[in-house]
């Protein structure tokens, strides 16, 4: 465990360096690949349209690792976070375009815990509205 | 239609062991668009304090998903898999996922349950490596949106 982040220096209500993460119908096409989940709503406009949603959504799970970037980019080594979970309340919605959308990250030290772990809360929007609820995050501090 | 609720408690073995490999995590760290070095250089893990580069924290999907596949398109859970978007998800971990470990899943679905019209339905996968050291545990739970009237 080797983090950039000292338990001694951070306080409830510490903010992390908040961040921006463009996401494009290409950034999908690339995580469905990686991470072998090909459901059609992910790819699929007429499946997506079919089944109620506006367009093409992002996978939640893409949505959900970028957020936690914030903390591993802040904290200095990714694995110092034990737990990170999230709920997901409305979809990123990615236009067949060459710009895409934008996810806006920030977050704050919510919570110091016993042996020297925090609890981070993490919001991620999309068009001025949070896409994850409940985004949290217990790292392990030095 | 409604999943089948018998179906809570069932667990799914382990199918095959998954071998964690340097190439996976780096093709998947840069589908997320997160150049991390510890998730790209073996050196840089090692400074770190790992024996090579580790995996994002939501790599653990790639496996937990895979296998909880066993039990979702199960064709007597009645999972319409096109309907379906992810509802919440979380992790755990012992420590984290690194390039060489040899990794096993076991799925039990925690929970199915009836909301709105929707079908929601939580699994959690359990991966610890092939010689029963903890690792991770990731809990997914899916909504089965249900068709408009």
């Amino acid at each position: 465990m080797t983090t950039a982040i000292a338990f001694a220096d951070v306080a409830v209500g510490t903010e992390l360096p908040a961040a921006s993460y463009p996401v494009n119908r290409l950034t999908l096409v690339k995580y469905a690949g990686a991470s072998g989940d090909f459901n059609t709503i992910h790819w699929n406009e007429r499946i997506a349209v079919e089944v109620g949603l506006p367009n093409v959504i992002a996978h939640g799970m893409l949505t959900m690792a970028e957020a936690v970037r914030v903390v591993t980019d802040w904290v200095g080594d990714p694995g110092a976070v034990i737990e990170y979970g999230v709920r997901f309340t409305r979809p990123v919605v990615v236009p067949n375009d060459d710009a895409g959308v934008s996810i806006a990250v920030t977050a704050k030290v919510t919570e110091l815990l016993d042996g020297n772990q925090v609890k981070i809360a993490i919001t991620a929007k999309f068009e001025d509205q949070t896409v994850l609820g409940r985004a949290q995050a217990i790292v392990q501090l030095a | 239609m409604a999943l089948n609720p018998e179906f809570i408690g069932r667990t799914y073995p382990a199918g095959p062991s998954y071998v964690v490999g340097r190439e996976k995590i780096r093709e998947f760290a840069r589908a997320i668009g997160d150049e991390n070095p510890a998730y790209l250089d073996p050196t840089a893990a090692q400074a770190l304090g790992y024996s090579d580069v580790i995996a994002p924290p939501t790599f653990a999907i790639v496996l937990s998903l895979e296998a909880a596949n066993a039990a979702l398109f199960d064709p007597e859970l009645g999972l319409d898999y096109s309907r379906v978007v992810h509802g919440e998800q979380s992790f755990s971990y012992t420590r984290p996922i690194v390039a060489g470990d040899e990794l096993i899943v076991t799925t039990v679905i925690e929970n199915i349950r009836s909301m709105a019209g929707n079908d929601m339905i939580t699994t959690k996968g359990t991966i610890a490596t092939i010689a029963g050291e903890p690792v991770a545990t990731a809990t997914s739970m899916l909504v089965s949106r249900g068709a408009d009237e």
